[in-house]
């Protein structure tokens, strides 16, 4: 679905990563390793187009866009929890009925959460409208940045369900994490040294 | 999709109008604080009048143009806008749409109740709603370059009005002198073609320059 050759990326004179090479085929998670300033989230930057600024090939083998989960939630405030998920579906052109956008809710533990505005919600409700979408859209290729972050135990059990089902429709799942997730499918890891060389 | 922008924007200003109260009322201060200021006097009024309701409007806009993407910036909508398969040019033409509906409209309709305060005539009064409708849409689609320029920026306080007031000055050369033209009872019509012509020019180009600004600050 993805093949990465010979991606080459420095930032503020620091060599990220040179000639990384990797695939991404259906049915294939892979995290994304390292420790922290390694160039994880520019990557995944990298892969959505957000970031520019290097060199090498990125080819997508899918019609879709892929969904991408950053630190930021997309997720405006004076909006409410379901007006909130059916514009982030928009923005992928699709459309979904209340029913199904209250449904998708619930299961990210937000039922009741409708109607509520976001800036009354917590931090890790913000993070979970987002993960609502994940049940609604059809993208084949998720790019997921911390995407455990303040979110508890009991909700990243019942996403780490939603990502094998993913997976086992023939999606696939980049992401970086700093906790472990536990799925029946091996996950392929893909390690930024993180070098400290002066790239000039 | 231009339209589901248009009302998510619009749903949100409402939700949290302050944001958009704060620039109007400003105009409205401005504009009023002239008589009580320079003079009373009919005369010196009707001279000033043009340009003091073009600038207040020109700073106001200034003022609501940093709140334009920067709390899309700050919760991740605009990078999700970014790289979705919508067009990034349709979401930010509906964007700039919306903030005109809110900021610049009802300035323009304002503007009747201010300049009877600057005792300008009926036709100085038909010249300036004239003026200030073709004129801030303008203004609005040329401020949002500067809002996309500037939205990574922590602090962009003074940058805006720095990068965009240079693009503004033949828009405020123009409705002032449209004003003036109007309320001495000349011909306009070469004004308004000229406003026009600065309108449709920036609705074709200020948009696709704003989209090219906003992946600037998103690619940090």
């Amino acid at each position: 679905m993805l093949n990465v050759r010979q991606l080459y990326c420095e930032r503020d004179n620091r060599q990220l990563f040179d000639a990384l090479c990797f695939s991404l085929g259906a049915g294939e998670i892979t995290q994304i390793k390292g420790p922290n300033g390694a160039g994880k989230t520019t990557l995944l930057r990298i892969l959505t187009g957000l970031y520019t600024d290097f060199e090498g090939s990125i080819d997508w083998q899918v019609d879709h866009h892929p969904l991408y989960l950053g630190h930021k939630p997309g997720v405006k405030d004076q909006l409410s929890a379901a007006e909130n998920l059916a514009w982030l579906c928009a923005l992928q052109q699709q459309h979904f009925s209340p029913w199904q956008l209250s449904n998708a809710l619930s299961e990210v533990g937000l039922g009741g959460y409708e109607d509520v505005v976001c800036g009354h919600l917590s931090e890790g409700q913000r993070k979970r409208v987002n993960l609502a979408r994940f049940y609604l859209l059809k993208n084949a290729v998720w790019l997921l940045d911390e995407p455990f972050n303040s979110i508890d135990v009991d909700g990243v059990a019942k996403f780490e369900v939603l990502m094998a089902q993913h997976l086992k429709s023939g999606g696939a799942i980049l992401y970086t994490s700093h906790q472990t997730i536990s799925i029946d499918v091996s996950i392929n890891s893909l390690n930024l040294t993180g070098s400290l060389n002066d790239a000039r | 999709m231009i339209f589901t922008v248009v009302k998510r924007e619009l749903l949100a200003i409402f939700r949290n109008p302050a944001e958009v109260f704060n620039p109007l009322v400003f105009f409205v201060l401005v504009v009023s604080l002239f008589p009580l200021g320079i003079s009373p006097s009919e005369t010196v009024l009707q001279t000033i009048a043009p340009g003091v309701i073009w600038v207040a409007a020109l700073l106001s806009t200034l003022l609501s143009m940093e709140l334009l993407f920067r709390s899309d910036f700050d919760d991740g909508s605009l990078e999700q806008m970014a790289i979705s398969p919508q067009p990034l040019l349709l979401l930010v033409t509906g964007k700039i749409f919306s903030h005109w509906l809110v900021s610049g409209l009802p300035l323009v309709m304002l503007s009747p109740v201010l300049s009877i305060m600057l005792a300008l005539g009926v036709e100085g009064i038909q010249g300036m709603l004239i003026s200030l409708a073709l004129g801030t849409p303008t203004l609005s689609l040329l401020g949002s370059i500067g809002a996309g320029l500037t939205v990574g920026l922590k602090k962009a306080g003074m940058l805006i009005p720095i990068l965009i007031l240079p693009l503004y000055i033949p828009v405020l050369l123009l409705g002032t002198s449209l004003i003036q033209t109007a309320a001495a009872g000349g011909d306009y019509n070469a004004h308004i073609l000229w406003l026009a012509a600065l309108l449709a020019l920036s609705a074709g180009l200020a948009p696709i320059a704003t989209t090219a600004s906003i992946r600037i600050s998103l690619s940090h």
